[in-house]
Protein backbone atom coordinates (compact mmCIF):
# COMPACT_ATOMS: atom_id res chain seq x y z
CA UNK A 1 0.00 0.00 0.00
CA UNK A 2 2.85 2.37 0.83
CA UNK A 3 4.51 1.63 -2.49
CA UNK A 4 1.23 2.39 -4.25
CA UNK A 5 0.98 5.74 -2.44
CA UNK A 6 4.53 6.52 -3.50
CA UNK A 7 3.73 5.71 -7.14
CA UNK A 8 0.58 7.86 -7.03
CA UNK A 9 2.58 10.71 -5.54
CA UNK A 10 5.26 10.36 -8.24
CA UNK A 11 2.63 10.31 -11.01
CA UNK A 12 0.97 13.38 -9.48
CA UNK A 13 4.30 15.17 -9.36
CA UNK A 14 4.91 14.35 -13.03
CA UNK A 15 1.45 15.55 -14.11
CA UNK A 16 1.59 18.80 -12.13
CA UNK A 17 5.17 19.34 -13.30
CA UNK A 18 4.09 19.00 -16.94
CA UNK A 19 1.17 21.37 -16.33
CA UNK A 20 3.46 23.94 -14.72
CA UNK A 21 5.89 23.69 -17.66
CA UNK A 22 2.98 24.12 -20.12
CA UNK A 23 1.94 27.34 -18.38
CA UNK A 24 5.46 28.78 -18.19
CA UNK A 25 6.80 31.34 -20.62
CA UNK A 26 10.01 29.64 -21.70
CA UNK A 27 9.04 25.98 -22.05
CA UNK A 28 6.35 26.33 -24.76
CA UNK A 29 8.81 28.51 -26.70
CA UNK A 30 11.31 25.65 -26.54
CA UNK A 31 8.63 23.18 -27.70
CA UNK A 32 7.69 25.47 -30.60
CA UNK A 33 11.26 25.28 -31.93
CA UNK A 34 10.16 21.87 -33.18
CA UNK A 35 7.60 23.60 -35.44
CA UNK A 36 10.33 25.43 -37.42
CA UNK A 37 12.31 22.20 -37.72
CA UNK A 38 9.23 20.32 -38.96
CA UNK A 39 8.41 22.98 -41.54
CA UNK A 40 12.00 23.09 -42.81
CA UNK A 41 12.22 19.30 -43.12
CA UNK A 42 8.76 18.95 -44.70
CA UNK A 43 9.59 21.69 -47.22
CA UNK A 44 12.83 19.89 -48.04
CA UNK A 45 11.13 16.49 -48.40
CA UNK A 46 8.12 17.55 -50.48
CA UNK A 47 8.49 19.84 -53.51
CA UNK A 48 6.57 23.12 -53.30
CA UNK A 49 4.20 21.96 -56.02
CA UNK A 50 3.79 18.37 -54.77
CA UNK A 51 0.11 17.50 -54.91
CA UNK A 52 -2.13 16.29 -52.09
CA UNK A 53 -3.86 12.98 -52.80
CA UNK A 54 -7.09 13.23 -54.81
CA UNK A 55 -9.86 10.67 -54.46
CA UNK A 56 -12.74 9.25 -56.45
CA UNK A 57 -16.49 9.83 -56.09
CA UNK A 58 -16.96 6.59 -54.15
CA UNK A 59 -14.64 7.88 -51.38
CA UNK A 60 -16.92 10.89 -50.68
CA UNK A 61 -18.12 11.22 -47.09
CA UNK A 62 -21.93 10.88 -46.95
CA UNK A 63 -22.19 14.18 -45.07
CA UNK A 64 -19.37 16.66 -45.09
CA UNK A 65 -18.94 17.57 -41.43
CA UNK A 66 -19.30 21.22 -40.43
CA UNK A 67 -16.91 22.42 -37.74
CA UNK A 68 -16.31 25.76 -36.05
CA UNK A 69 -18.88 28.38 -37.08
CA UNK A 70 -21.88 26.72 -38.74
CA UNK A 71 -23.90 29.91 -39.27
CA UNK A 72 -22.28 33.32 -38.64
CA UNK A 73 -24.16 35.36 -36.02
CA UNK A 74 -23.79 38.57 -37.96
CA UNK A 75 -26.60 40.79 -39.29
CA UNK A 76 -24.75 41.89 -42.43
CA UNK A 77 -23.88 38.29 -43.29
CA UNK A 78 -27.45 37.10 -42.66
CA UNK A 79 -28.76 39.83 -44.99
CA UNK A 80 -26.36 38.66 -47.71
CA UNK A 81 -27.41 35.04 -47.18
CA UNK A 82 -31.11 35.97 -47.50
CA UNK A 83 -30.33 37.48 -50.89
CA UNK A 84 -28.57 34.32 -52.05
CA UNK A 85 -25.24 36.21 -51.81
CA UNK A 86 -26.17 38.23 -54.94
CA UNK A 87 -24.94 41.40 -53.16
CA UNK A 88 -21.82 39.76 -51.72
CA UNK A 89 -18.50 40.92 -53.13
CA UNK A 90 -15.00 39.63 -52.48
CA UNK A 91 -12.61 42.51 -51.79
CA UNK A 92 -9.02 41.96 -52.92
CA UNK A 93 -6.61 44.64 -51.71
CA UNK A 94 -3.42 45.34 -49.78
CA UNK A 95 -0.07 45.11 -51.53
CA UNK A 96 -1.46 44.71 -55.06
CA UNK A 97 -1.19 46.86 -58.21
CA UNK A 98 -4.89 46.57 -59.05
CA UNK A 99 -7.20 46.24 -56.05
CA UNK A 100 -10.55 44.82 -57.10
CA UNK A 101 -13.81 43.39 -55.92
CA UNK A 102 -15.58 40.43 -57.46
CA UNK A 103 -19.14 39.13 -57.32
CA UNK A 104 -19.96 35.45 -56.97
CA UNK A 105 -21.13 35.45 -60.61
CA UNK A 106 -17.77 36.85 -61.72
CA UNK A 107 -15.92 34.16 -59.76
CA UNK A 108 -18.12 31.45 -61.28
CA UNK A 109 -17.35 32.79 -64.75
CA UNK A 110 -13.60 32.27 -64.24
CA UNK A 111 -11.92 28.94 -65.15
CA UNK A 112 -12.68 26.44 -62.37
CA UNK A 113 -10.81 23.54 -60.81
CA UNK A 114 -12.67 20.51 -59.40
CA UNK A 115 -10.93 18.31 -56.84
CA UNK A 116 -11.95 15.48 -54.51
CA UNK A 117 -9.73 15.87 -51.48
CA UNK A 118 -9.48 14.88 -47.85
CA UNK A 119 -10.08 17.51 -45.18
CA UNK A 120 -7.97 16.83 -42.07
CA UNK A 121 -9.08 18.54 -38.87
CA UNK A 122 -6.56 19.39 -36.15
CA UNK A 123 -8.81 17.36 -33.83
CA UNK A 124 -7.97 14.20 -35.77
CA UNK A 125 -10.95 13.44 -38.01
CA UNK A 126 -10.99 13.49 -41.81
CA UNK A 127 -13.80 13.95 -44.35
CA UNK A 128 -13.64 13.68 -48.13
CA UNK A 129 -15.46 16.21 -50.31
CA UNK A 130 -15.64 17.35 -53.93
CA UNK A 131 -14.78 21.01 -54.29
CA UNK A 132 -15.12 23.40 -57.20
CA UNK A 133 -13.61 26.85 -57.31
CA UNK A 134 -11.18 29.38 -58.74
CA UNK A 135 -7.47 28.83 -58.37
CA UNK A 136 -6.11 31.53 -56.07
CA UNK A 137 -3.12 31.83 -58.43
CA UNK A 138 -5.44 33.02 -61.22
CA UNK A 139 -6.97 35.68 -58.99
CA UNK A 140 -3.52 36.85 -57.87
CA UNK A 141 -2.41 37.12 -61.51
CA UNK A 142 -5.34 39.49 -62.10
CA UNK A 143 -4.56 41.81 -59.17
CA UNK A 144 -0.75 41.69 -59.60
CA UNK A 145 0.91 41.44 -56.18
CA UNK A 146 3.58 44.04 -55.40
CA UNK A 147 7.11 42.66 -54.93
CA UNK A 148 6.92 43.29 -51.18
CA UNK A 149 3.81 41.09 -50.73
CA UNK A 150 4.56 37.82 -48.88
CA UNK A 151 1.27 36.56 -47.42
CA UNK A 152 -2.39 36.35 -48.36
CA UNK A 153 -4.71 37.12 -45.43
CA UNK A 154 -8.31 35.84 -45.49
CA UNK A 155 -10.78 38.04 -43.60
CA UNK A 156 -14.02 36.25 -42.71
CA UNK A 157 -17.59 37.19 -41.84
CA UNK A 158 -17.97 35.01 -38.75
CA UNK A 159 -17.68 36.67 -35.33
CA UNK A 160 -15.95 34.35 -32.86
CA UNK A 161 -16.99 36.10 -29.63
CA UNK A 162 -19.21 38.86 -28.25
CA UNK A 163 -16.66 41.63 -28.84
CA UNK A 164 -16.72 40.86 -32.54
CA UNK A 165 -13.32 39.22 -33.10
CA UNK A 166 -13.65 37.75 -36.57
CA UNK A 167 -12.06 34.63 -37.99
CA UNK A 168 -9.02 35.21 -40.16
CA UNK A 169 -6.18 33.16 -41.59
CA UNK A 170 -3.01 33.66 -43.59
CA UNK A 171 -0.83 31.62 -45.97
CA UNK A 172 2.45 32.25 -47.75
CA UNK A 173 2.94 32.43 -51.51
CA UNK A 174 4.05 28.78 -51.78
CA UNK A 175 0.57 27.74 -50.73
CA UNK A 176 -1.19 30.68 -52.43
CA UNK A 177 0.19 29.64 -55.84
CA UNK A 178 -0.22 25.87 -55.29
CA UNK A 179 -2.45 24.39 -58.03
CA UNK A 180 -4.84 22.84 -55.47
CA UNK A 181 -5.33 26.10 -53.55
CA UNK A 182 -8.77 27.19 -54.71
CA UNK A 183 -11.47 29.58 -53.58
CA UNK A 184 -14.35 27.10 -53.51
CA UNK A 185 -17.99 28.04 -54.12
CA UNK A 186 -19.33 24.48 -54.58
CA UNK A 187 -19.23 21.30 -52.49
CA UNK A 188 -20.34 17.92 -53.85
CA UNK A 189 -21.87 19.43 -57.02
CA UNK A 190 -24.08 21.89 -55.11
CA UNK A 191 -23.70 25.49 -53.95
CA UNK A 192 -21.42 25.66 -50.93
CA UNK A 193 -23.74 25.30 -47.89
CA UNK A 194 -23.62 27.95 -45.17
CA UNK A 195 -22.43 25.30 -42.67
CA UNK A 196 -19.35 24.76 -44.86
CA UNK A 197 -18.54 28.41 -45.45
CA UNK A 198 -20.87 29.95 -48.07
CA UNK A 199 -20.44 31.80 -50.27
CA UNK A 200 -16.68 31.21 -50.49
CA UNK A 201 -14.06 29.25 -48.59
CA UNK A 202 -10.45 28.49 -49.34
CA UNK A 203 -9.01 24.99 -49.83
CA UNK A 204 -5.36 24.57 -48.80
CA UNK A 205 -5.03 20.85 -49.25
CA UNK A 206 -1.62 20.29 -47.62
CA UNK A 207 -2.54 21.90 -44.31
CA UNK A 208 -5.08 21.27 -41.56
CA UNK A 209 -8.71 22.40 -41.64
CA UNK A 210 -8.36 25.51 -39.49
CA UNK A 211 -6.21 27.12 -42.22
CA UNK A 212 -9.11 26.83 -44.69
CA UNK A 213 -11.07 29.96 -43.81
CA UNK A 214 -14.83 29.95 -44.44
CA UNK A 215 -17.26 32.87 -45.12
CA UNK A 216 -14.48 34.85 -46.86
CA UNK A 217 -15.20 38.57 -47.34
CA UNK A 218 -11.79 39.98 -48.19
CA UNK A 219 -8.31 38.95 -49.33
CA UNK A 220 -5.52 41.21 -48.19
CA UNK A 221 -1.93 40.91 -49.40
CA UNK A 222 0.62 41.89 -46.77
CA UNK A 223 4.36 41.73 -46.14
CA UNK A 224 3.78 40.72 -42.50
CA UNK A 225 0.80 39.58 -40.45
CA UNK A 226 2.25 40.92 -37.20
CA UNK A 227 -0.22 43.83 -37.12
CA UNK A 228 -3.35 41.73 -37.66
CA UNK A 229 -5.30 40.25 -34.73
CA UNK A 230 -2.87 39.22 -32.00
CA UNK A 231 -0.13 38.97 -34.63
CA UNK A 232 0.24 35.21 -35.07
CA UNK A 233 -1.37 34.96 -38.49
CA UNK A 234 -4.78 33.50 -37.68
CA UNK A 235 -7.62 33.17 -35.20
CA UNK A 236 -6.43 29.80 -33.88
CA UNK A 237 -2.77 30.76 -34.18
CA UNK A 238 -3.53 33.64 -31.79
CA UNK A 239 -4.76 30.91 -29.40
CA UNK A 240 -1.62 28.79 -29.48
CA UNK A 241 -2.00 26.65 -32.61
CA UNK A 242 0.80 26.43 -35.20
CA UNK A 243 0.83 28.87 -38.12
CA UNK A 244 2.35 26.06 -40.18
CA UNK A 245 -0.35 23.39 -40.05
CA UNK A 246 1.30 20.81 -42.29
CA UNK A 247 1.29 18.31 -39.42
CA UNK B 1 37.42 -5.11 -17.25
CA UNK B 2 35.82 -7.94 -15.34
CA UNK B 3 36.23 -8.01 -11.57
CA UNK B 4 35.95 -11.36 -9.81
CA UNK B 5 34.89 -12.10 -6.28
CA UNK B 6 33.62 -15.07 -4.34
CA UNK B 7 30.01 -14.14 -5.17
CA UNK B 8 30.67 -13.88 -8.89
CA UNK B 9 32.14 -11.20 -11.12
CA UNK B 10 31.08 -7.89 -12.49
CA UNK B 11 31.69 -6.38 -15.87
CA UNK B 12 30.85 -3.30 -17.91
CA UNK B 13 27.57 -4.26 -19.57
CA UNK B 14 26.20 -1.11 -21.23
CA UNK B 15 28.15 1.61 -23.06
CA UNK B 16 27.60 5.18 -21.85
CA UNK B 17 25.81 6.16 -25.07
CA UNK B 18 23.43 3.21 -24.76
CA UNK B 19 22.65 4.11 -21.14
CA UNK B 20 22.00 7.78 -21.91
CA UNK B 21 19.83 7.01 -24.96
CA UNK B 22 17.89 4.40 -22.93
CA UNK B 23 16.85 6.92 -20.29
CA UNK B 24 16.09 9.64 -22.85
CA UNK B 25 13.82 7.10 -24.56
CA UNK B 26 12.13 6.18 -21.28
CA UNK B 27 11.18 9.79 -20.53
CA UNK B 28 10.38 10.76 -24.13
CA UNK B 29 8.21 7.70 -24.85
CA UNK B 30 6.21 8.21 -21.66
CA UNK B 31 5.57 11.87 -22.53
CA UNK B 32 4.82 11.02 -26.18
CA UNK B 33 2.16 8.58 -24.98
CA UNK B 34 0.62 11.13 -22.60
CA UNK B 35 0.64 14.02 -25.09
CA UNK B 36 -0.63 11.59 -27.74
CA UNK B 37 -3.60 10.69 -25.53
CA UNK B 38 -4.23 14.44 -25.10
CA UNK B 39 -4.44 14.70 -28.92
CA UNK B 40 -6.64 11.57 -29.09
CA UNK B 41 -9.05 13.15 -26.60
CA UNK B 42 -9.83 15.96 -29.08
CA UNK B 43 -11.59 13.32 -31.22
CA UNK B 44 -11.84 10.16 -29.09
CA UNK B 45 -12.79 7.90 -31.96
CA UNK B 46 -10.81 5.66 -34.31
CA UNK B 47 -11.92 4.65 -37.78
CA UNK B 48 -10.62 2.39 -40.51
CA UNK B 49 -10.30 3.89 -43.99
CA UNK B 50 -9.43 7.08 -45.80
CA UNK B 51 -11.79 9.31 -43.82
CA UNK B 52 -13.71 9.28 -40.53
CA UNK B 53 -17.04 9.50 -42.32
CA UNK B 54 -17.23 6.52 -44.64
CA UNK B 55 -20.68 5.29 -43.60
CA UNK B 56 -19.08 2.62 -41.38
CA UNK B 57 -18.94 2.76 -37.59
CA UNK B 58 -15.71 3.64 -35.76
CA UNK B 59 -13.63 0.65 -34.59
CA UNK B 60 -13.00 2.25 -31.19
CA UNK B 61 -14.74 5.14 -29.51
CA UNK B 62 -15.26 6.66 -26.09
CA UNK B 63 -18.35 8.75 -25.43
CA UNK B 64 -20.22 10.27 -22.50
CA UNK B 65 -23.96 9.86 -22.04
CA UNK B 66 -26.29 10.93 -19.24
CA UNK B 67 -27.38 8.08 -17.00
CA UNK B 68 -30.84 7.52 -15.51
CA UNK B 69 -29.78 9.32 -12.30
CA UNK B 70 -28.59 12.35 -14.28
CA UNK B 71 -24.94 11.49 -13.72
CA UNK B 72 -22.57 11.25 -16.72
CA UNK B 73 -21.70 7.71 -17.82
CA UNK B 74 -18.58 6.85 -19.81
CA UNK B 75 -19.16 4.39 -22.65
CA UNK B 76 -16.38 2.71 -24.61
CA UNK B 77 -17.27 1.00 -27.86
CA UNK B 78 -14.93 -1.56 -29.44
CA UNK B 79 -16.33 -2.68 -32.80
CA UNK B 80 -19.96 -3.45 -31.90
CA UNK B 81 -19.42 -4.03 -28.18
CA UNK B 82 -20.17 -1.35 -25.59
CA UNK B 83 -18.71 -1.20 -22.10
CA UNK B 84 -19.42 1.07 -19.16
CA UNK B 85 -16.01 2.58 -18.43
CA UNK B 86 -17.06 5.46 -16.17
CA UNK B 87 -14.10 6.69 -14.14
CA UNK B 88 -11.47 5.74 -16.70
CA UNK B 89 -12.64 6.13 -20.32
CA UNK B 90 -15.35 8.50 -21.54
CA UNK B 91 -16.04 10.05 -18.14
CA UNK B 92 -13.48 10.55 -15.37
CA UNK B 93 -12.95 12.67 -12.30
CA UNK B 94 -11.24 16.03 -12.62
CA UNK B 95 -10.92 18.41 -9.68
CA UNK B 96 -13.38 16.21 -7.81
CA UNK B 97 -16.19 16.11 -10.37
CA UNK B 98 -16.94 13.84 -13.34
CA UNK B 99 -16.12 15.31 -16.75
CA UNK B 100 -16.49 13.96 -20.28
CA UNK B 101 -13.06 13.14 -21.72
CA UNK B 102 -11.54 10.16 -23.57
CA UNK B 103 -8.58 9.26 -21.37
CA UNK B 104 -8.41 10.50 -17.76
CA UNK B 105 -6.41 13.59 -16.79
CA UNK B 106 -3.68 11.60 -15.01
CA UNK B 107 -2.79 9.96 -18.35
CA UNK B 108 -2.58 13.13 -20.46
CA UNK B 109 -0.13 16.00 -20.91
CA UNK B 110 -1.27 18.64 -20.11
CA UNK B 111 -3.72 17.09 -17.62
CA UNK B 112 -6.67 19.30 -18.68
CA UNK B 113 -8.00 19.53 -22.26
CA UNK B 114 -5.50 21.68 -24.20
CA UNK B 115 -5.00 20.32 -27.71
CA UNK B 116 -2.64 23.07 -28.95
CA UNK B 117 -0.23 22.48 -26.05
CA UNK B 118 -0.46 18.69 -26.39
CA UNK B 119 0.55 19.04 -30.05
CA UNK B 120 3.54 21.23 -29.15
CA UNK B 121 4.73 18.60 -26.66
CA UNK B 122 4.12 15.71 -29.05
CA UNK B 123 5.90 17.09 -32.12
CA UNK B 124 8.88 18.41 -30.13
CA UNK B 125 9.32 15.07 -28.35
CA UNK B 126 8.95 13.18 -31.65
CA UNK B 127 12.03 15.04 -32.89
CA UNK B 128 13.96 14.09 -29.72
CA UNK B 129 12.96 10.44 -30.27
CA UNK B 130 14.09 10.52 -33.90
CA UNK B 131 17.40 12.30 -33.20
CA UNK B 132 18.11 10.04 -30.20
CA UNK B 133 17.24 7.00 -32.33
CA UNK B 134 19.54 8.03 -35.18
CA UNK B 135 22.46 8.58 -32.76
CA UNK B 136 21.77 5.22 -31.07
CA UNK B 137 21.57 3.36 -34.40
CA UNK B 138 24.74 4.97 -35.75
CA UNK B 139 26.61 4.10 -32.55
CA UNK B 140 25.22 0.57 -32.47
CA UNK B 141 26.24 -0.08 -36.06
CA UNK B 142 29.72 1.42 -35.74
CA UNK B 143 30.51 -0.13 -32.35
CA UNK B 144 29.09 -3.46 -33.57
CA UNK B 145 26.68 -3.48 -30.57
CA UNK B 146 23.99 -4.40 -33.11
CA UNK B 147 25.92 -7.38 -34.49
CA UNK B 148 27.50 -8.61 -31.25
CA UNK B 149 24.71 -8.11 -28.74
CA UNK B 150 21.42 -7.92 -30.65
CA UNK B 151 21.68 -10.13 -33.73
CA UNK B 152 20.50 -13.69 -32.95
CA UNK B 153 23.10 -16.42 -33.54
CA UNK B 154 22.39 -19.93 -34.82
CA UNK B 155 22.73 -21.18 -31.23
CA UNK B 156 20.16 -18.53 -30.16
CA UNK B 157 17.63 -19.79 -32.69
CA UNK B 158 18.19 -23.39 -31.54
CA UNK B 159 17.55 -22.33 -27.93
CA UNK B 160 14.26 -20.58 -28.65
CA UNK B 161 12.05 -23.42 -27.36
CA UNK B 162 13.95 -23.68 -24.09
CA UNK B 163 14.01 -19.90 -23.74
CA UNK B 164 10.22 -19.73 -24.04
CA UNK B 165 9.85 -22.37 -21.32
CA UNK B 166 12.42 -20.58 -19.12
CA UNK B 167 10.52 -17.30 -19.45
CA UNK B 168 7.21 -18.94 -18.56
CA UNK B 169 8.76 -20.63 -15.53
CA UNK B 170 10.50 -17.35 -14.61
CA UNK B 171 13.92 -19.08 -14.76
CA UNK B 172 16.84 -16.83 -15.55
CA UNK B 173 20.24 -17.65 -17.02
CA UNK B 174 23.24 -17.61 -14.73
CA UNK B 175 26.97 -17.58 -15.35
CA UNK B 176 28.23 -16.69 -18.79
CA UNK B 177 24.75 -17.05 -20.29
CA UNK B 178 23.57 -14.15 -18.09
CA UNK B 179 26.20 -11.92 -19.67
CA UNK B 180 24.40 -12.15 -23.02
CA UNK B 181 20.90 -11.27 -24.13
CA UNK B 182 18.72 -14.36 -24.61
CA UNK B 183 16.89 -14.97 -27.88
CA UNK B 184 13.48 -13.65 -26.74
CA UNK B 185 15.15 -10.56 -25.32
CA UNK B 186 17.00 -9.96 -28.60
CA UNK B 187 13.82 -10.42 -30.63
CA UNK B 188 11.88 -8.08 -28.33
CA UNK B 189 14.50 -5.33 -28.63
CA UNK B 190 14.85 -5.80 -32.40
CA UNK B 191 11.06 -5.65 -32.81
CA UNK B 192 10.91 -2.37 -30.91
CA UNK B 193 13.88 -0.82 -32.71
CA UNK B 194 13.20 -1.96 -36.27
CA UNK B 195 9.44 -2.50 -36.39
CA UNK B 196 7.41 -0.71 -33.71
CA UNK B 197 9.24 2.63 -33.52
CA UNK B 198 9.59 2.91 -37.34
CA UNK B 199 5.86 2.09 -37.61
CA UNK B 200 5.07 4.87 -35.14
CA UNK B 201 7.07 7.32 -37.25
CA UNK B 202 5.54 6.12 -40.53
CA UNK B 203 1.94 6.22 -39.27
CA UNK B 204 2.70 9.62 -37.73
CA UNK B 205 3.90 10.88 -41.11
CA UNK B 206 0.78 9.46 -42.76
CA UNK B 207 -1.36 11.79 -40.62
CA UNK B 208 0.50 14.90 -41.80
CA UNK B 209 -1.40 16.53 -44.70
CA UNK B 210 1.86 17.96 -46.05
CA UNK B 211 3.70 14.62 -46.03
CA UNK B 212 0.69 13.09 -47.75
CA UNK B 213 2.12 14.77 -50.89
CA UNK B 214 5.46 12.94 -50.48
CA UNK B 215 4.46 10.37 -53.11
CA UNK B 216 1.05 10.12 -54.77
CA UNK B 217 -1.30 7.95 -52.76
CA UNK B 218 1.32 6.44 -50.42
CA UNK B 219 -0.97 6.82 -47.40
CA UNK B 220 -3.38 4.34 -49.02
CA UNK B 221 -0.81 1.58 -48.46
CA UNK B 222 -1.53 1.94 -44.73
CA UNK B 223 -5.26 1.79 -45.45
CA UNK B 224 -5.75 5.58 -45.55
CA UNK B 225 -5.21 8.42 -43.09
CA UNK B 226 -7.75 7.27 -40.52
CA UNK B 227 -6.37 3.71 -40.65
CA UNK B 228 -2.94 5.21 -40.06
CA UNK B 229 -4.31 7.06 -37.00
CA UNK B 230 -5.80 3.78 -35.71
CA UNK B 231 -2.49 1.95 -36.31
CA UNK B 232 -0.57 4.76 -34.58
CA UNK B 233 -2.79 4.25 -31.53
CA UNK B 234 -2.52 0.43 -31.63
CA UNK B 235 1.27 0.40 -32.00
CA UNK B 236 1.58 2.91 -29.14
CA UNK B 237 -0.24 0.48 -26.85
CA UNK B 238 1.91 -2.38 -28.19
CA UNK B 239 4.90 -0.36 -26.99
CA UNK B 240 3.18 -0.02 -23.60
CA UNK B 241 2.82 -3.81 -23.57
CA UNK B 242 6.55 -4.14 -24.32
CA UNK B 243 7.25 -1.69 -21.48
CA UNK B 244 5.17 -3.73 -18.99
CA UNK B 245 6.92 -7.00 -19.92
CA UNK B 246 10.30 -5.26 -19.91
CA UNK B 247 9.76 -3.84 -16.41
CA UNK B 248 8.41 -7.19 -15.18
CA UNK B 249 11.53 -9.00 -16.42
CA UNK B 250 13.77 -6.32 -14.90
CA UNK B 251 11.99 -6.71 -11.55
CA UNK B 252 12.22 -10.51 -11.37
CA UNK B 253 15.74 -10.90 -12.76
CA UNK B 254 17.43 -8.63 -10.21
CA UNK B 255 16.05 -5.11 -10.02
CA UNK B 256 19.10 -3.37 -8.50
CA UNK B 257 21.63 -5.22 -10.63
CA UNK B 258 19.70 -4.37 -13.78
CA UNK B 259 19.07 -0.76 -12.76
CA UNK B 260 22.73 -0.24 -11.82
CA UNK B 261 23.90 -1.67 -15.12
CA UNK B 262 21.72 0.82 -16.97
CA UNK B 263 22.97 3.71 -14.78
CA UNK B 264 26.67 3.03 -14.13
CA UNK B 265 27.17 0.23 -16.64
CA UNK B 266 28.34 -2.31 -14.00
CA UNK B 267 26.52 -5.66 -13.97
CA UNK B 268 27.20 -8.53 -11.56
CA UNK B 269 27.14 -12.10 -12.81
CA UNK B 270 26.29 -14.35 -9.90
CA UNK B 271 28.72 -17.27 -9.30
CA UNK B 272 27.57 -20.41 -11.05
CA UNK B 273 29.39 -23.65 -10.40
CA UNK B 274 28.13 -25.26 -13.55
CA UNK B 275 29.96 -22.96 -15.92
CA UNK B 276 33.68 -22.77 -16.66
CA UNK B 277 33.74 -19.02 -15.82
CA UNK B 278 33.62 -19.54 -12.07
CA UNK B 279 36.22 -22.27 -11.79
Amino acid sequence: MKRRNLLTALAGLCVSGCDALSRSQWFPNLLKSGEDLSRTVQNALTPRRAMAQEFSERDLSPNFRSNGTSNPADDAYQALARGGFADWRLQVDGLVERPTSLSLAQLRAMPARVQITRHDCVEGWSAIGKWKGVQLAALLAAVRPKPSARYVVFHCADPMDRVGTRYYESIDFDDAYHPQTILAYALNDADLPIANGAPLRVRIERQLGYKMAKFIMRLQLVDSYAGIGAGHGGYWEDRGYEWYAGI
Amino acid sequence: MAQSSARGYSYHRHALLVRVSHWINAVVLALLLMSGLQIFNAHPSLSWGKSSYTGRSPVFETTAVTGADGQPVGITRVFDHSFNTTGVLGVSQMDGRPVARGFPSWLTVPSYQWLAMGRHWHFFLAWILVINGIIYLAFSALSRHLVHDLTPTRADWRSIGRSIVDHILLRHPTGSAAARYNILQKLAYLTVIFLLVPLMILTGWAMSPRLDSLAPGWVSFLGGRQSARTLHFAVAWTLVLFFLIHVFEVLISGLWNNLRSMITGRYVIPADHHTPDSR
